[in-house]
């Protein structure tokens, strides 16, 4: 069984329709730690020492938040830049990360036919995904394919549980072994 | 002339008022201008006094014990540990060579032995006054040629001891017993119980200062009575000249141990800026005192005899000191300082001139023609100084002082300067300690600084708004003061003399309330800090985390609402003395808080986040 970690960040959750659904779909999950990033560092002044060593403790790590701006809050930037430090998570002396798996777990307002080559958007999320892909790559990790619940301003409550359901049975696989990886 | 004590004292200060600032604003230094004034209203020129000027020399010469007294308290006792080689060195051969020279010469001159060796110990010593006034005046006394000069005058003080006990010999049997000096207890002893008595006197200095002068300074202090404190620190100074002149030693050197002692004290700063006016005083007394007494009418009655003996003395002087500088490895150009800084003859000459007159081992003539000698001398010290920095020192294209020899820090000077240690000033002492910045931290409550001198904390007693306390706590070199004083009262005190004469300092004042901010926007103060503001926000913050509002919500409305209040203060500031249309505006703001505060709707009170707000965006998408 594999540990998860997620790190989530959402600067207003209290407003958030579909990631307050999301997080409490998961919440108390077996193997899986919910890690609120803006909850515990309001001021952004991480913690870097324990945030490697929870990096340490887990197998797969998942970055989940709303699509900003084709990319994620500025938590995410920050933790990023603070955190996979050179000489640990990178470098010729930097594997502390090396073998493990990463991914993203996003949502947008657009429907998915926006974000298509012919769409309002004119790329996949999955290329806005690049950064994320490469610095996963530079960390020696495996990068897996985004979990994306799309068209956001339009779901229904309903729609949004449904979507929770299917992103908690992402996660079981994840965490079990039965998800095939790319 | 019989003129009354206050017709006297009109003159001198009225002397010291007008000559000063002139020999300022000349570039002549005060020592000098004060050495005019004397001559001027002495009995040479116009006669203003007359001939009581060698007593109120004597009574002047207080001043030298009080700045001897300030030098011990700047010097940490370690640092003079470090000195001890230029002090025996140096000093010793200064003393020894000169008095050889000297002797030699007045034996050439036609001299009897006692009379030429009296001169030779007379003639060796400079003038402790003259020259660190002078020195300090321009800076120079931590360069190499001022540490230099301060051992070699050090050194003079403790050799004036063996000398006033050789004096009654050489004036021979058949003349008594009498001491230059005024009678000491130390007269008819055997020399091992002098000895023992001289150690006693510096021991109970040394002990009382520790251990008894500390406590006491606390009980004075305690009573916040102001001019007490200055009762008690000239109290101390005073016996420590009873005391030293009791067991025959020099008050300056005891009064230097004494400074020394307290070094450490946190009482320190309070003493300094106590003493340091009547320091002042005293010591342009005294050099005025030397002005008139020179008599100007024996040296016109010879003139070249007189001045052929200055200049050859000086020289003398002069070459030893250079010698021995270049042996000491001490820059040309420092050496040259040292030597012409040190060139002149001492006051203590005066006293032991007349001392060799009543007992007749020099002549009357030979007594008046040497005093004209000294006096004249130390005249021509500070046109010498004058000299080096504006002919010598240009040359060596330095101004600053040379690097044959690390500059001694007698001054703690720290970026921070905290007015105020209490519960708020000790917080902001703290972090600023963490992050690697000295602060010179004064506070008024002596049991405080007390029990933070216990904790091993540097805390200097004393009263901020003081401007010269200010300054021995480098005011002029620090770059910010932290002002939290206990009340309104003192903090407005101490913004206001910051203001006026440190004005290069930028000012962080903590107030305590509304109307305090109000007084110090009025005074100009643009960095003020309300004592409860943020610690009410903080809390307000971990209350809406309690019931359940997301951390950074809560710390983005805590900043939100700090502005937004501190803003709103700022205009109040400015009507608040309309009292109708601050009471109106003071309305208005509550209602719009309240407005504000009841909307359940964080974002509209906080336009920033509207970002991350997607109703509009949700709006628009179902339009389509």
């Amino acid at each position: 069984m594999a540990k998860i970690l997620i790190l989530f960040a959402h600067p207003a959750l209290e407003k958030s329709r579909v990631h307050a659904q999301l997080v409490r779909a998961i919440r108390g999950m077996q193997g899986v730690t919910l890690h609120d990033l803006y909850e515990i560092y309001p001021d952004l002044n991480i913690d870097v020492r324990h945030e490697q060593s929870l990096l340490l403790q887990h197998d797969i790590i998942l970055f989940q938040h709303p699509f900003y701006w084709y990319s994620a809050p500025a938590m995410i930037k920050q933790w990023m830049d603070l955190v996979l430090e050179h000489g640990w998570a990178y470098g010729r002396t930097g594997n502390a990360l090396r073998g493990k798996i990463a991914g993203s777990i996003v949502s947008t307002g657009s429907q998915e036919a926006a974000y298509h080559k012919e769409g309002w958007h004119r790329h996949p999320v999955n290329d806005f995904l690049l950064p994320f892909r490469q610095t996963a790559a530079l960390c020696n990790m495996q990068y897996l394919d985004p979990f994306v619940v799309y068209g956001t301003h339009k779901l229904s409550h309903q729609e949004i549980s449904e979507a929770a359901i299917s992103y908690r049975q992402m996660l079981e696989n994840l965490r079990d072994g039965q998800l095939k990886l790319q | 002339m019989e003129h009354s004590y206050f017709f006297i004292a009109m003159i001198y200060l009225a002397a010291a008022v007008i000559f000063i600032p002139i020999a300022r604003k000349l570039g002549l230094g005060s020592v000098l201008g004060y050495l005019l004034a004397g001559i001027v209203i002495g009995p040479s020129l116009m006669g203003f006094i007359g001939q009581e000027g060698q007593d109120i020399m004597h009574f002047a010469e207080f001043g030298v014990v009080m700045m001897l007294f300030l030098i011990g308290i700047e010097l940490e006792p370690a640092l003079l540990w470090n000195m001890r080689a230029p002090i025996l060195g140096l000093g010793g051969l200064q003393v020894l060579i000169t008095t050889a020279i000297v002797t030699g010469l007045a034996m050439l001159l036609g001299q009897p032995l006692n009379a030429s060796l009296a001169l030779g110990m007379t003639l060796s010593l400079s003038s402790t006054a003259i020259v660190l006034q002078s020195l300090k005046e321009k800076g120079q006394l931590s360069s190499a040629a001022g540490q230099s000069a301060f051992s070699v005058l050090l050194f003079q003080d403790i050799a004036v001891i063996p000398m006033l006990a050789i004096f009654p010999l050489l004036a021979g049997a058949d003349t008594g017993n009498t001491t230059p000096h005024e009678q000491t207890l130390r007269d008819n002893l055997p020399a091992w119980a002098q000895t023992l008595m001289v150690l006693g006197a510096v021991t109970v200095i040394v002990v009382a200062g520790r251990y008894l002068v500390r406590p006491l300074l606390r009980v004075v202090a305690r009573a916040r009575v102001r001019e007490l404190f200055t009762a008690f620190a000239l109290l101390l100074v005073v016996s420590i000249s009873v005391l030293m002149s009791l067991v025959g030693l020099s008050p300056a050197l005891g009064a230097f141990l004494g400074g020394i002692v307290l070094a450490n004290s946190e009482y320190r700063h309070e003493l300094e800026s106590d003493i340091e006016p009547f320091k002042g005083l005293l010591l342009g007394l005294f050099f005025m005192a030397v002005g008139a007494s020179i008599d100007f009418k024996l040296v016109l009655s010879m003139p070249w005899v007189i001045l052929g003996l200055v200049a050859a003395l000086m020289l003398i002087k002069a070459l030893t000191l250079i010698i021995l500088g270049k042996i000491f490895r001490i820059s040309i150009e420092q050496n040259l300082l040292f030597a012409m800084a040190l060139s002149q003859v001492g006051e203590f000459a005066f006293v032991l001139l007349s001392f060799t007159q009543q007992n007749n081992i020099l002549s009357q003539q030979t007594v008046s023609i040497m005093t004209a000698v000294v006096a004249l001398s130390m005249a021509l010290t500070p046109l010498l100084l004058l000299l080096h920095e504006r002919i010598i020192q240009p040359r060596f294209n330095k101004t600053a002082p040379d690097d044959t020899r690390e500059a001694d820090e007698i001054q703690e000077k720290h970026p921070v300067i905290i007015a105020g240690f209490g519960r708020f000033g000790n917080i902001v002492g703290r972090f600023l300690r963490v992050n690697g910045i000295q602060a010179t931290i004064l506070d008024l409550d002596s049991d405080r600084v007390d029990a933070l001198h216990n904790l091993g904390i540097k805390v200097y007693y004393g009263d901020a708004s003081r401007h010269d306390l200010l300054a021995s706590a480098g005011a002029a070199d620090a770059k910010v003061i932290i002002i939290a004083m206990d009340t309104v009262e003192q903090t407005l005190e101490v913004v206001k003399v910051v203001r006026k004469h440190f004005p290069h300092l930028q000012m962080l004042v903590k107030a305590e309330n509304i109307p305090d901010t109000y007084e110090l926007m009025d005074l100009g103060v643009l960095h003020i800090y309300r004592e409860t503001l943020d610690t009410s926000l903080r809390m307000g913050a971990d209350a809406l985390q309690m019931l359940g509002v997301r951390a950074y919500q809560a710390q983005r409305n805590v900043s939100t609402f700090r502005k937004q209040d501190e803003k709103a203060l700022k205009g109040l500031s400015a009507i608040r003395n309309d009292k109708k249309l601050y009471i109106n505006t003071v309305k208005e703001r509550i209602e719009e808080l309240e407005k504000l505060m009841s909307n359940d709707r964080v974002t509209r009170w906080n336009p920033t986040a509207q970002g991350w707000d997607e109703q509009s965006l949700i709006d628009e998408a179902n339009q389509d």
